[in-house]
Parts: structure tokens; sequence; C-alpha cells
């Protein structure tokens, strides 16, 4: 294993720190003197950023992505922990689907790919799936979602959330009302009306929200609420939050900044399940991240091959990729934008993901813990092309985009995996 | 172009050359025979491509469909597709270069009934001139499904008409306090203050999703019915973009009625359709100019 | 920018070719006459009047819009329509006298021999113009001509009319001043 000098940078609050890696691990001292030296002036040093929310569709639709091609594109991105959610093919509800995928994580060596499981039997909201089975597999599993339909049975939901409190585990709830929902393409309101497209009422969400909040609190669990994308969402949940009821919440980069005003060019690359909400709901997310009523950001990287989006709107596949854009997209809306300083944005995109899932070797930069890192030159800019993305699928909306902060190396367990410019 | 409809002549070699494709993924036999009596009039040749039962799943129809028009040199594609934005699609994503026709797309737009509803109503009202100020108009029934109100709504505001809405709550558009249009539950309301009351098609099939509780209560508040039509202005005139559910949105007296204009609807449509076509290709298209730029250099 | 003919000369123009149709045509009762829009629809009109006052009765009159049937339609974007109106009784039998205000390759006359082609079956087809100013593509010739005008073919002949354009004049442009 090689051993690493990183010198010259700065930390999150703008301190300059020196890094020394040995055996995977940050040391004070280096016992060798045959260690490679980084020179990292003028970069900044993150802990590796965590994703909790991830579609990485291996096994079964690798014509979008693969574990392999996902853990390219987590790292290209800055991330050294991903969480691969369940709705795959076979779905991952059985300790057999869940430790295939960790250990193809694993073998790749690129990052940490956390299996997340399946809260029903195939996802079809009816039966539990053996949840404690895959807790006890290699794979851990300590989240569980059915991302991608909704648990919309309270009382499956209410199990769930009362069975997990065994292993302190989490349910992640996709909110979505299926009846309101029926065959929806976009946010409803004024844009959807005149574009003739089916709406999709921020009520869907919000009702879901409501009712598992107050589940929540009742049986005393831990209750974490996915892309969540409404105004009335985050009021919600802040409520609950001064109740001391124990939920969290995250938001997608993408929610952070586009609104359903993009559906007027019809183009599908903007389809996105939940969609795209108003300006106001934009705003109210970014205030609620800054005051952290929103725990995270998670990137709800979802692939999908060319045909999937190469055809009228309501033919398309729903879903943006999002790992290697999903920092610079952050900074732009958080931090150029001065709702929060950088500290607080890697709070919310490296440590507070770590904690939620108890990631233990992810979230900080401290001696003694592995060396999950990144560098990054926050000055420097770069433009988005969707065929240079680390990804197999390039729909991105971002595309010929102009963001801030460049990626420059990303180490995981001490590790060089991604070097924009060795690479 | 309605000129030249009257007049003895029924052909003009204007398009002589040109080949329009009618791509009709959904069933209309009326819209689409209308377009292709617009073309022919105007000496165009016709290809009839009917999608519907074809073996290709959505989604790849459109694009391989489009490439297919492409290779056989069509010069305009009318289309007609159940998903909102399938021509918006089709002009943008380049794959054939031809001129795009929108005949009508899920329940976003029908531009030439918007069209041909307009010229009705002016030809009607003001004597065939100008725009539409001072004329008021409802638009009755499913307007929350409906292309033809979406494009009416859009156009007879920009010629200066004011619009009313009338339906019941489940089928008004949320969001459509931003058309800057009247709305009315009550038809019975606006029916004696109108110009032109233009009925709406409803479908059936939406009371199984809940939309109304039964045929009879949406034909009892909605429906133009004798008593409705006699409490109309005088010189007020009845439209419908047809195919008519009589009985329904529209008794048989209404349909039948002196202030119909209906049949004259579908005669305006040919000539607004044969203007339509004119304008896109009766000059220069991109495709002649760029040949006669190949050709000078 | 060189003057051809006054207001005095285009009216005597005009009547001469008046008297000369219904020399030719025997009289005014079989006699059409198709203002080609714009200028030919003014100077018809015209025509008609002083026929009618020579012959004291009425002559049929109406416009004939080629813009349809033209040949270089695809060179521009497309033109705005003018409208066509034949009087009740058609051109069925009728000596058509075309009336247009400048002849020169020819081609406008052509899409109108087409247009009229599609309306009926007349006894003849005359032509009428103000100026002949040369330079024909096509094997057609005017009957009835009010001036003869050698023209370059890169000069312009413009025909003002009171009615329309406020002054009555012919001139022409383009023309170098040695």
């Amino acid at each position: 294993m090689k051993s690493w000098k990183i010198n010259g940078a700065l930390d999150a609050d703008g301190a300059p720190i020196t890094l020394l890696i040995e055996n995977g691990i940050l040391v004070e001292t280096l016992s060798t003197s045959a260690f490679t030296e980084i020179n990292a002036q003028g970069l900044t040093v993150l802990p590796g950023l965590v994703d909790l929310h991830t579609h990485v569709r291996e096994p079964g639709r690798e014509d979008s992505e693969t574990v392999l091609t996902g853990s390219q594109s987590a790292v290209a991105g800055g991330f050294t922990a991903i969480s691969a959610m369940p709705n795959t093919l076979p779905v991952a509800d059985t300790a057999g689907v869940v430790e295939q995928v960790f250990r193809l994580g694993e073998s790749h060596g690129l990052c940490d790919v956390f299996p997340i499981g399946a809260v029903t039997v195939g996802q079809a909201g009816e039966q539990l799936a053996e949840l404690s089975a895959m807790n006890q597999s290699e794979a851990k599993v300590r989240i569980f979602s059915d991302d991608g339909h909704c648990v919309a049975d309270p009382l499956v939901m209410r199990r769930a959330l009362e069975y997990v409190k065994t292993f302190d585990g989490i349910i992640a709830q996709h909110a979505q009302d299926p009846r309101l929902t029926e065959n929806a393409q976009m946010n409803e309101g004024e844009v959807s009306a005149r574009l003739g497209l089916k709406g999709w009422p921020a009520v869907a969400e919000e009702a879901i929200i409501a009712r598992d909040v107050l589940l929540a609190e009742h049986v005393d669990s831990r209750l974490h609420i996915c892309h969540l994308t409404t105004a009335g969402g985050v009021e919600i949940i802040r409520s609950a939050k001064k109740r001391g009821v124990k939920v969290t919440a995250e938001v997608t980069p993408h929610h952070l900044l586009l609104t359903d005003v993009e559906a007027e060019s019809y183009d599908p690359v903007f389809k996105v399940n939940p969609p795209l909400r108003t300006a106001t709901d934009v705003m109210a997310l970014r205030e609620g991240l800054a005051d952290g009523t929103i725990d995270i950001v998670a990137t709800d990287h979802a692939p999908h091959p060319h045909e999937a989006k190469d055809c009228e709107w309501s033919a398309a596949a729903f879903g943006m990729v999002g790992l290697e854009t999903a920092f610079s997209i952050c900074y732009l809306t958080m931090v150029e934008s001065g709702l929060m300083t950088l500290a607080t944005l890697i709070d919310r995109m490296s440590t507070k993901p770590a904690s939620i899932a108890r990631y233990q070797d992810h979230g900080q930069l401290k001696v003694g813990r592995p060396a999950n890192l990144l560098l990054v030159d926050l000055e420097a800019r770069w433009t988005v092309e969707r065929s240079e993305l680390h990804s197999k699928s390039k729909n991105t909306p971002f595309n010929g985009m102009e963001l801030p902060a460049v990626i420059e190396k990303t180490f995981h367990n001490g590790a060089l995996v991604y070097d924009r410019r060795g690479m | 172009m309605a000129k030249l409809s009257d007049a003895s002549v029924k052909k003009f070699p204007t398009l002589r050359g040109r080949t329009v494709v009618n791509l009709f993924f959904e069933d209309s036999t009326r819209t689409r025979i209308s377009f292709e009596a617009a073309a022919k009039r105007l000496s165009a040749d016709v290809i009839n491509f009917s999608a519907k039962g074809s073996s290709l799943s959505k989604g790849e129809s459109l694009k391989d469909t489009a490439l297919t028009l492409q290779a056989m040199g069509a010069d305009a594609v009318i289309i007609r597709h159940g998903s909102s934005g399938a021509p918006h699609q089709l002009a943008r994503q380049r794959w054939m270069s031809g001129a795009v026709i929108n005949a009508g797309d899920g329940t976003h737009e029908h531009p030439t009934q918007a069209l041909l509803d307009a010229f009705t109503i002016r030809r009607h009202l003001k004597e065939n001139n100008g725009d539409l100020n001072g004329v008021r108009v409802a638009i009755v029934g499913d307007v929350l499904h409906s292309r033809v109100a979406r494009s009416n709504v859009l156009l007879l505001k920009k010629l200066g008409a004011e619009v009313v809405l009338v339906a019941p709550p489940t089928l008004l558009p949320v969001g459509v306090e931003s058309w800057k249009v009247k709305v009315s539950y009550s038809i019975d309301d606006v029916i004696s203050d109108v110009d032109v009351v233009m009925m709406l098609r409803v479908q059936r099939e939406r009371m199984d999703d809940l939309f109304f509780p039964t045929e009879r209560e949406y034909s009892r508040n909605f429906g133009l019915n004798f008593e409705r039509i006699q409490s109309m202005k005088e010189k007020a005139i009845v439209m419908h973009p047809g195919p008519m559910n009589r009985g329904l949105e529209i008794s048989a007296d209404g349909a039948d009625s002196a202030r119909s204009v209906i049949v004259e609807q579908v005669a305006n449509g040919v000539s607004v359709r044969m203007a339509v076509l004119y304008l896109l290709l009766g000059g220069a298209t991109s495709r002649d100019l760029a040949s006669q730029i190949g050709a000078l250099s | 920018m060189s003057l051809i003919l006054n207001a005095g000369e285009i009216n005597r123009a005009l009547r001469r070719i008046s008297h000369e149709i219904l020399e030719k045509n025997h009289g005014s009762a079989e006699i059409l006459l198709l203002g080609i829009p714009t200028r030919g629809v003014v100077l018809s009109q015209r025509i008609a009047s002083a026929i009618t006052e020579i012959e004291e009765s009425d002559v049929a009159l109406g416009t004939l819009d080629i813009t349809m049937y033209r040949d270089d339609l695809r060179m521009r974007p497309p033109r705005a329509l003018l409208p066509t109106q034949i009087p009740a009784g058609g051109i069925d039998g009728k000596h058509v006298v075309l009336v247009d205000d400048v002849f020169f390759s020819g081609r406008t006359i052509r899409a109108a021999l087409d247009a009229l082609n599609e309306l009926g079956r007349p006894k003849s087809v005359q032509l009428a113009v103000l100026i002949d100013r040369g330079h024909r593509e096509l094997p057609i010739r005017a009957d009835f001509v009010g001036k003869n005008i050698p023209t370059a073919k890169a000069e312009s002949v413009r025909v003002h009319l009171q009615e329309l354009d406020g002054d009555e004049s012919v001139v022409i442009e383009g023309r170098s001043q040695l």
C-alpha cells in the first residue's frame, strides 16, 4: 500500500492542513520515507462525500449502469461511499442479492457500495422482506427502502418502522400516493395546465410525509424521507423535528436548482420522479437545507439508456444522473449564493449522511480513521459535457452548463481511486 | 383560401411536387381527411401513415417513423399523437428536415382547429374582417383534457375576444387562473350573454375516473339543450369541434339548430389547412434555400 | 430615374387601348376585362369606365390573382394572396382581355393563362398592357400596348397610379445617366 503526504491544501474552514496517509489510514507521522508527496496548493481537502440514494442498476439493468461504472462515476464526483437502491432485477429483498451487490463493490475497490434493502418483497408493498436477514448478512444493511415505489399501505409502513428498531435500522420512504399520481408526468400547476401533461400534485408527496411522520412518532422509530421536493414537505419536517420526531430528510441537487418550467421544452431529460417543482419550492428547499431541517443532500443518481429518453415525454423514463455534478451544483446553489458555508455543505454531503447510516469510516478527516477524502479546486470552473461522464448513461439535465468546483483527486481507504489528470 | 374554395376552381398547382405525410397515431378520420383534401387541392402528393395498431411499441415508433419519412423525402408531416409534446420532439430532434404541423398532441394543442374556429366566428360576427374584439365566447365542457380548448383560449385571447370557461370543477385544470379567462360552474349564468357557445366533446369514460357522477347529471347541468338554445342572444352561434356525443354535451336540437355552424366549421377547416400548407410549403422552404445556396457555390 | 410617361400621356394611351379593344371585338357585349392585381386592376377599371362612356353600356369587369400559378414561388418566402373576382356568368364563351401594367418576361401572363384554364373556356384571350419593356422569356405577345419602351434587363420600370401611389407617372430606374 502506498503512503502519501498531501501538502498545501486548505480544509473546509479555510485553514491550511497537511495530511499523512499510511496503510490506508490517516496518521500523525509517517513511519516510512517512501511516500508520494502531493502538492495541493490552491486545493481544498474534504472528507469523501457520502450518497444515501444511488441507483446502480446491477443486477438486471446493466445496460444503463453497473456497480463498476457507478463506482467510477461516484469517485469522479468525490464520493467515497454510495448506497445502492434495491429496485434492481431481481429486487434486493434477500440477503443473497444484497451480498452480491456488496461484494461487487468491494471487488472493484473504488468506493464503498452499501446496499439498501427493499422494505417489502418485490417492492410490491404487501409483505415485509427479510429485513433482519439482510441486516445480518455481510452487507450489514441498515437502511431499507422501496424507492421507485411508495410504501402506501399505512399498516405495512407501521410494521416496518417498528420492526427495524431491533437493529437501529431506518425506513427510507419514497413519498408518492399512488392514487393521486396515476400516470402523472410532471408537477401539477400552471405549467402542466398549459403543456397538457398530467399533473403530479404536491399533496401526493406531502400527505404521505405527514402520515409517516406521525407513524414514526407513534412507534418511536427512525424515518428518513427520500428526495424532498416541496415547501409544504419542508414545513411538515420542520414541525415534526421540533416535536422530537426521529425523522431525517434528503434533497437532491437538481431539486435545488431546476423548476417545472424546464418541461416547456418537452425534453424528457427533465422528467424525474419526484418531479421538478416551482421556484417557491426551490427556495424553501434551499432554506431547509441551510437551517438543517433537511439533513443531507442525496443524488438519486438514476441512469437510463439513450432510448429511454429519446422519445416523447409521456413514453420516457423518469430520472437523472447526478453523481458527477452533485458537488458543483450544491456549491453553486448553496455556498456561492451565500446560504451556507463550505463547512456546513460538507456536513450535509459527508458527515451527516455517514452519521445517519452509521458508516463509520466516512464523514470526517480524523487521525486513526481510514483516508476517505477528496481534493477539489474551488476556484476552477468546468463545463458539463455529457459524453465525458464516467457513468454509462448520459441523462444529465446540466449538459452544457458551466459549473464551479473541479474535483482533482479522490482517495478511498488511502488509495488514489480518481485523478482527473491521470485517468 | 375560403374564397378560392367558393369559386369554381377546385384545384391549384401550387404545391405540385411537394410530398405531405399524414402521420396519425390516433384515430381521426375527420381531421385526416380535412388535411388530405387541403393538400390535394393544392396538388401536393399525400401519403397516409396510420401508426395505430402497428407492432412498434410506444416511444420507438416516433423516432423510427420519422427517420423513415425523412428517407421518403416528406416535405411536411402532419402529426396527430397521443402524447403532449410529440410534434415538438419531432421538430426539435431533427430526425427529419421537413415542416411539422401539429394536428393534435395529447391534451396540449390543436392549432388548426383554433384557426378554423376563429375564422368561422369572424365570418359570422365580424363580416370576415379584422380581429375579434368584443366577441364573447363560452367554451363548455371537459377543458382539462381538451387540446381544442387550450388552443382556442390562446388564439381567441390573442385576437381580443373575451373567453369564459364553463365546466364542473373536476374538469378544469389546476392553474387555470393563470390563463386570464373567466370561469363559471354554471352554463345558465353565461348563456344569454355570449356570442359564441363552443361545446367540447365529453368522453363517457371520464365517468369511470370519477370526473362526474353520471352522464345524466353532466347533461342536465352542462348540456346544450333546447331551453338553453332559446335563451341565447339573437345572433349567437353554436360550435363544436366534433365528433359529437348527441344527448350528452349537446342535444339533437342543439346540433341541428339554425344557430349551429358545425357543418361550416368542417368546410372552413379545409380552407384553413390549405392556408397553413401554402404558408409552409408554397414559398421557399429551408431545404429549397439550402439547395439554392448549394447550387450557387 | 427618368420619366417615360406623364399623367396626360398615360390617359391618352388608355383611351386609345379602350377604342382598340372595342374595335377588335366589335363592341363590348362579349368582353370580360380581368385586371391582374395590383395595378392591372386599377388600369382595368379605367378601361372599363372609358368603354362604358364610349358605348353607353356596361362591360363585364373582374380581377384575376395569379399567385398560386406562378412558376417562381419557391424562390422566395410565401407571398400573400390577392383577390380573384369573376362576375356571374364566368369566362365561358367570353373574349377575356387580361390587363396588366408592365409586360416583361411573360411569365405572369403564362400563369394567368393557367388560371383561366381552370376557370372555363373563353372564346379568346387577349392581352392589354400599359408598357411593353421587351425581354420576353416565353412565346407570348400583347394585343394592345400603351407604349413600347426598350430597356436593359437590369433596369426597373415603375408605374405610379393616382389611386395607389398618389401620383401619375411611368418611370425607369437604374438607367445610368452619362
